[in-house]
């Protein structure tokens, strides 16, 4: 068995190497599963094709149902309401489910909290970093990953595709993790590019196709030749840039379909590291951790497959930003100013996951665009 | 009934005097007539039923899977039941708002809004009340304030329609709209707890001041209060006066306003009843679910009620079971999706094809012979 298990992790490793570059870390692959069945429940907030969020926690479950000893149910389109509790405890009464995987912002309070609470022999982790060791069930907990190294090495590459030295962003709200997504593209794009730009247009909300689409052409309007995103569902913005024939770097999930002449490459999440993590942990009879976060140097995100639109240059300059971020170079080098007032908001160099960065509310000088 | 004869009534009268049979006649006269509203519908679900098997075995899925996971997952064991239960109790309230005015001729479909709105209201009203006033107190008034707000907004669809003539079903889907832009707005702004960062609520009204479970179930309050509330409207419409007078008015309301009915005050009322059933489920959703107020109550369950009404015939006491089957369909959605690996829209699937044959067997009401009375046979 386990010499089946290292084979298609190799597989799998190697599909992610094709972008990432990086060389198998055997002792981080060493993970034996237990014969004894463990049943993992999922909940989705959408569908589980939506080229974003989602698809990217369906795409990691996918690969999580190979894992011997592991059985998944999912169930998508779950509002949330208590239509989520009730879905959570169906699968712990019907299924048997050990470990449940809520993916949707909405879901933790109250619907996680109090089941944990009323299930306390079951395991609860969600897609955000809303756990709280004080307050929150021990059962409980939260896994996340930071988008904005994979946004970062976007920039990188997009810096070096760019004609115009402009790049688009569609914005879905300006909330902390947005703002540093954004800022990321721009240092990363500097980093290749000193005089390229990034013009951000807010859109107001997770899912608005329509506007996204008029920002999109806004963006290409006013001379942006590559586009990019954070929004739940990427697909709108993606198609509009490849209609109206610029590059765009995409977000959450591959849309490489969706943009067969345009794509650079794009910031996704690799929740299956989490996911595999926590199933090998439970077969071993280990706790499982109750608060996981992290970026390129844990494994937890990563860039889409380059596109057609990838240049040779760009993609050497993405795969060493990859290696970089891996040995945890820092992204956000200080003193750095913002757009708005031309102070300095980041005074000094910050590591990648340091806790000040989480608190961003600002966007740094060469974004054109205000949170306001 | 089943020893009359179907087709030749007329010489079965001839051999039994009617005097001799009145007593028991009567009543069997009547439990035709009813059976019809029984018997069509659950031909209706049947053939629905047919129809779902045939769109199931065409993407290669077994039926009989689908009805064994239905009942395990929605009806089977306790857990699913009060799943079920649970998952009624808002559409019994929001198909309440939408029965109430086709009693007296109005297509209202505004339950969302005043849902969203009543339940905005009472969380918005516990924010200063919590600590200071007891959970009893806040919680009855939080309850008649979604109540009022509810009732508003329904109610003034109503009175648009009896005072300028705009039509209720446009004016109240609209208006749903606005309600649930007025209560993001607020969440959004002046009324948002800071200490959420990304998904904007209201104050949370805290463990103490939660509407708690029926005893000895998982269900909460808004399903006895929704089953109470469907008794009471029924003989609302049924039995008093007012019912009288609001079912002349949706039968012609020109002959009511002949008859000297108030006929304006009658529709703003309907209306205001309507929307005072959906603010109360809102106040449900917020103070025994969410525990604030925030975008997730616009979840649409205003729109659900809009087809449990509907099939329930607009009759209260047809809407409980209705909503039951409805909401325990919904409840085993999971498990078919979990267990069949179908699609969520499966389960629309199958309540799109009961909504559409059993609005298609409406025309079969009165085609049935067997359904009239000897009498009434003779007659034609």
């Amino acid at each position: 068995m386990s010499v089946t298990e290292f084979s298609r992790r190799g597989l799998l490793k190697t599909a992610a190497l094709g972008v990432a570059g990086a060389t198998l870390n055997l002792g981080a692959v060493k993970r034996t599963f237990a014969a004894a069945d463990l049943t993992v429940g999922i909940v989705y907030v959408g569908a589980r094709d939506d080229f974003g969020w989602n698809q990217a926690h369906a795409v990691a479950i996918k690969s999580l149902k190979e894992v011997p000893g592991v059985k998944v149910v999912e169930e998508e389109n779950v509002p949330e309401t208590d239509a989520v509790s009730k879905s959570m405890e169906s699968m712990i009464n019907l299924d048997g489910a050990g470990l449940i995987l809520a993916t949707s912002f909405g879901y933790y309070t109250p619907f996680v909290v109090d089941l944990a609470k009323k299930y306390p022999d079951v395991q609860f982790r969600h897609a955000a970093p809303l756990w709280s060791q004080d307050k929150d069930p021990k059962n409980a907990g939260s896994y996340f990953g930071y988008l904005n190294q994979a946004h970062y090495v976007d920039g990188v590459a997009a810096g070096l595709c760019t004609k115009k030295n402009k790049i688009g962003f569609v914005a879905a709200k300006p909330i902390a993790s947005v703002l540093s997504n954004i800022n990321s593209v721009l240092l990363g794009a500097r980093s290749t590019n000193p005089n390229a730009t990034v013009q951000v247009i807010f859109t107001g909300d997770w899912s608005m196709p329509v506007r996204e689409a008029e920002a999109a052409n806004a963006l290409v309007d006013a001379g942006c030749d590559v586009i990019t995103c954070h929004v739940d569902g990427p697909k709108v913005v993606i198609e509009t840039a490849e209609k109206r024939g610029v590059m765009s770097c995409g977000h959450n999930a591959s849309q490489v379909p969706l943009a067969p002449k345009g794509f650079i490459t794009g910031a996704e999440y690799k929740w299956i590291t989490i996911y595999k993590g926590y199933a090998s942990d439970l077969a071993e009879g280990k706790s499982l951790p109750n608060f996981l976060t992290g970026g390129y140097e844990v494994d937890f995100v990563q860039n889409t497959p380059f596109g057609a639109a990838a240049t040779e240059p760009a993609q050497k300059a993405a795969l060493a930003a990859i290696e970089g971020l891996k040995a945890k170079k820092p992204i956000y080098v200080g003193p750095l100013k913002d757009n708005k007032t031309g102070k300095v908001v980041i005074d000094k160099t910050y590591g990648n996951l340091d806790p000040f960065l989480d608190k961003m509310d600002y966007l740094l000088e060469g974004v054109v665009g205000s949170t306001t | 009934m089943s020893n009359t004869p179907v087709a030749t009534g007329a010489p079965r009268e001839l051999i039994d005097p009617l005097t001799t049979r009145a007593a028991h006649s009567d009543f069997a006269v009547r439990l035709r007539a009813n059976s019809e509203y029984v018997v069509i519908p659950l031909l209706a679900l049947i053939i629905a039923a047919g129809l779902f098997a045939v769109f199931l075995m065409a993407i290669g899925k077994s039926p009989v899977d689908f009805v064994s996971y239905v009942w395990r997952g929605g009806f089977g064991t306790a857990f699913s039941f009060q799943n079920t239960l649970q998952r009624s109790a808002p559409l019994i309230l929001t198909a309440l708002a939408v029965a109430i005015p086709a009693r007296i001729g109005l297509i209202m479909i505004g339950g969302e809004g005043a849902l969203v709105l009543g339940g905005f209201a009472a969380g918005a009203l516990a924010i200063p009340m919590i600590g200071h006033a007891p959970p009893m107190v806040a919680l009855v008034l939080m309850a008649l304030f979604a109540m009022i707000v509810g009732g508003f907004w329904v109610g003034f669809s109503g009175f648009l329609r009896y005072a300028r003539g705009v039509n209720e079903t446009i004016s109240s889907l609209l208006l749903t709209y606005i309600g649930i832009a007025i209560m993001n707005f607020f969440v959004e702004g002046a009324l948002r707890d800071l200490s959420n960062p990304n998904k904007p609520s209201t104050m949370p009204i805290g463990d103490a001041y939660m509407v708690g479970k029926i005893p000895g179930t998982q269900v909460h309050w808004g399903f006895a209060f929704g089953l109470a509330l469907c008794v009471a409207l029924y003989f609302l419409m049924a039995r008093t006066t007012f019912g009288f007078a609001a079912r002349v008015t949706g039968g012609n309301s020109r002959a009511a306003l002949a008859q000297g009915l108030p006929v304006g005050r009658l529709i703003v009322a309907c209306s205001a009843i309507a929307g005072a059933c959906a603010g109360l489920a809102g106040f449900f959703e917020v103070a025994a679910i969410q525990g604030r107020a925030n975008a997730s109550l616009a979840a649409g369950y205003g729109f659900t009620g809009i087809l449990v009404s509907f099939l329930a015939r607009h009759n209260p006491l047809v809407i409980p079971p209705v909503a039951i089957l409805l909401g325990g369909l919904v409840a085993s959605g999971g498990l078919i999706q979990r267990r069949m690996e179908l699609p969520d829209a499966t389960v629309l699937v199958l309540q799109g094809f009961i909504f559409v044959v059993l609005l298609t067997s409406e025309t079969l009401y009165g085609r049935f012979a067997i359904f009239r009375s000897t009498k009434e046979r003779d007659r034609t």
